[in-house]
């Protein structure tokens, strides 16, 4: 029995469907849930079904979180289970890699990724490579999870999106949600996974609500790392996308089914291990590619794409060169038009599928 | 205990009843400059030491021209630091916006304990030394609103703001320490008698990168002052549930150090200059701790009270506010009026609206700005914008 998800629209109200046979069928007991909310769960629920668990990171356990992601754990597990640090990122990733190391299944929060860089050796040398170095002998499973890439008005230094150098390191996985249902599920397997993952949030994305179906509301709900999600099913191009990109490769998708285009928007939701085989099997059906990132285009998770599509069984389907669409190669500056003009928009995308499709 | 001309409050008036009698009559309301008092001798605070025989003075002295300045610019400093707590409500400032007022004798303080021509480096909470190291009230105003006449041209924002001699504004909690010690060792590299004051607060006292920083300034006997602004809270939290030792001032270890009431003006001057001699002397850094209190949250998202009482709040503004301790003393001593200090205010709040008008009318940056200041002293270059048919141009 094949169950698909298709359809669904842009971010702020996505609807979930279940087709059984030709029939489209909300679920019954579908809720509205928002982002942060799907998270919080994830972690209620994982804290309370493994004693091994728990959560350190600045501002986690008496401020409820600086983006209020765990709000109520502290009231609930206390203080040995919810840890805030001192700012010292450097000692509390390494602090929390060694716990890990010795039986513990810590969840690590960043405050934004690019507080990670102060303690990014301990995540790539010492969480990353340890399997490897010990050939089997010392596994690492932690979680670092944190919001990141660009927000809003919040200028160079807190914008900057981790996915292209975090995924270029073996030993880790790297997951990227977009809805509500991928949050939940994601960080659930994120923290069954015995392998140091990094997962990778959106500030934006926090407070938008998603439907949940029931079946995602229950504590067992499990999304597996490494596989993608088609969205929006379409023929003529494919649209490629993590985090909270994919609501605009829905917007434009929207806007462009208008005028008879069909996108087809992939939902990577894991970018290491990259499902390469999702992609392969889209684009022999549409012939064309556009990836999707907020991120910068040098190196970046987009680049990766492309070379595994020119090396792999789907190069000669393609009708037109495979093209990225990215984030301007700059820091990103604080003016609101400088900033609405530093990452791809819906007309962007738009723009891009016309020019691949020759239209 | 002060040395003041008292006797005006007898002469003055004992000359107005000698024109009575002559039938004129005299007004006494308007008093001239002579009436003051022109220079005042102050008790301060005598200041914790690690590893120092003597400290700073235990007294300070204050001209009528630097209270008046000091109080001109602090008061300046706290409207202006309001006034973008009203922006930020209003929306037309965004992103992050960590407020100073309760901390302006801090960054008072230290500029009038060094020179322009020293160097000064701090975090993120960065519009009052971006003032006192020359900033203007428009231009800070203007690059929080994100507008071309910003100090950043609109490109950084709140906690991204540099002057000559000021190296900003550093939104990355400790990085700047390293980087202070890094200028440092440029002032003592070209001899010119120059030393860097390099502040950091208590949430970023625990930063490993400060101690490496300690270890190699003091090895090379940097010019350093490396001041911690304690606010008693990094964030949400409180220093006990941050800090194994909050003697911020002893951290150091070898470097020597004094912790400094934050909230008096003159002891904050008194210790940077005793701080100053200490590293122009070649005695290598030095650290204060200044203890001190933001009355906004940590920044315009935290509201301040989840961690902390009102009640607190009210106290330390009751009882200790900078800007009232200055009125206070020069009030008390005969050294203003409180005319003069009123006339001072309505002065600072139009400099403010008028800055505040200037940074909501200015318009955002031009597009073509946007690829600019990649490189330095580089040729133009093509920039990939979000997609491979857009090429935007760089210039530096």
């Amino acid at each position: 029995m094949a169950s698909l998800r298709c359809f669904l629209r842009s971010g702020k109200n996505a609807v979930s469907a279940v087709l059984r046979r030709e029939f489209h069928r909300t679920s019954p007991a579908a809720v509205q849930v928002t982002v942060r909310d799907a998270l919080n769960q994830a972690m209620d629920e994982e804290l309370e079904r493994d004693e091994r668990v728990f959560l350190l990171g600045e501002e986690v356990a008496q401020y409820d979180g600086a983006y209020k992601i765990s709000r109520g754990l502290w009231k609930k597990y206390g203080d040995k289970r919810i840890i805030d640090t001192p700012i010292t990122e450097m000692g509390f990733a390494g602090i929390a890699v060694g716990a890990a190391m010795a039986g513990l299944r810590p969840i690590c929060e960043f405050m934004t990724f690019n507080f990670s860089m102060q303690a990014i050796d301990q995540v790539i040398n010492s969480a990353a490579k340890t399997y490897y170095m010990s050939a089997g002998l010392q596994p690492v499973p932690i979680v670092f999870r944190g919001p990141n890439g660009a927000s809003a008005g919040v200028a160079a230094q807190h914008s900057q999106c981790f996915a292209a150098w975090y995924s270029h390191c073996p030993g880790l996985k790297v997951v990227s949600p977009w809805s509500a249902e991928d949050a939940k599920g994601l960080l659930k397997s994120a923290i069954r996974d015995d392998n140091p993952v990094v997962f990778l949030e959106n500030e934006l994305m926090y407070g938008v609500p998603f439907e949940m179906s029931e079946e995602a509301q229950s504590k067992d709900f499990i999304i597996p790392i490494g596989k993608a999600k088609i969205e929006r099913q379409g023929n003529h191009v494919t649209l490629v996308s993590h985090s909270r990109m994919v609501s605009l490769c829905l917007d434009a998708a929207a806007v462009l089914a208008k005028e008879g285009i069909e996108c087809e928007v992939i939902n990577m939701r894991t970018i290491r291990p990259l499902d390469a085989e999702a992609i392969e099997t889209s684009i022999m059906k549409t012939n064309h590619l556009i990836t999707v990132e907020g991120g910068w285009p040098q190196f970046g998770v987009g680049a990766e794409i492309l070379g595994r599509i020119m090396e792999g069984p789907a190069f000669n389907y393609l009708d037109a060169p495979a093209v990225r669409v990215t984030g301007v190669d700059i820091p990103m500056p604080y003016a609101k038009i400088l900033e609405d003009n530093s990452i791809p928009q819906i007309k962007d995308i738009i723009f891009s599928v016309k020019k691949t499709l020759n239209v | 205990m002060y040395i003041g001309l008292l006797q005006i409050y007898f002469i003055v008036p004992w000359l107005a009843s000698c024109f009575r009698q002559s039938g004129a009559r005299v007004v006494v309301s308007a008093r001239t400059y002579a009436d003051f008092t022109p220079q005042a001798t102050f008790d301060i605070k005598k200041c914790d030491l690690h590893k120092l025989e003597e400290g700073p003075p235990l007294q300070a002295m204050l001209s009528r021209e630097e209270g008046l300045q000091y109080y001109r610019t602090m008061q300046t400093m706290r409207r202006m630091e309001l006034k973008a707590d009203q922006l930020y409500k209003q929306k037309i400032i965004r992103g992050f916006c960590h407020l100073y007022d309760g901390q302006e004798a801090c960054a008072v303080g230290i500029e009038a304990g060094i020179n322009l021509s020293d160097h000064l480096i701090t975090a993120y909470r960065a519009h009052a030394y971006t003032l006192t190291r020359g900033g203007t009230v428009r231009e800070i105003m203007a690059e929080l609103t994100g507008r071309r006449g910003g100090i950043a041209k609109g490109k950084g924002g709140s906690m991204h703001m540099y002057t000559k001699n000021f190296y900003g504004g550093n939104g990355i909690v400790g990085a700047q320490v390293p980087l202070g010690a890094g200028v440092a060792l440029a002032c003592k590299y070209l001899g010119k008698n120059e030393l860097c004051v390099c502040l950091y607060g208590d949430g970023a006292a625990n930063q490993g990168q400060i101690f490496e920083t300690y270890n190699m300034a003091s090895l090379w006997k940097l010019p350093c002052i490396f001041i911690c602004e304690n606010n008693k809270y990094g964030m949400g939290t409180s220093v006990e549930r941050a800090a194994a030792s909050t003697d911020y001032y002893k951290r150091g270890d070898f470097i020597p150090g004094l912790r400094v009431d934050g909230m008096d003006i003159l002891c904050v001057r008194e210790a940077t200059k005793f701080a100053a001699e200490h590293c122009r002397s070649g005695k290598g850094p030095i650290l204060m701790e200044l203890q001190t209190y933001r009355y906004h949250g940590h920044s315009m998202s935290d509201p301040g009270v989840s961690y902390r009482t009102r009640e607190e709040i009210q106290e330390v503004r009751s009882k200790s506010d900078p800007i009232s301790m200055l009125k206070d003393r020069m009030l008390s001593n005969n050294m203003a009026s409180v005319e003069e200090l009123k006339e001072i205010d309505v002065e600072v709040r139009k400099e403010i609206e008028d800055a505040a008008q200037f940074a909501t009318t200015d318009p955002e940056p031009p597009l073509d700005d946007l690829c600019n200041h990649i490189f330095y002293n580089n040729p133009p270059m093509e920039v990939r914008g979000t997609n491979p048919w857009t090429k935007l141009k760089s210039v530096s």
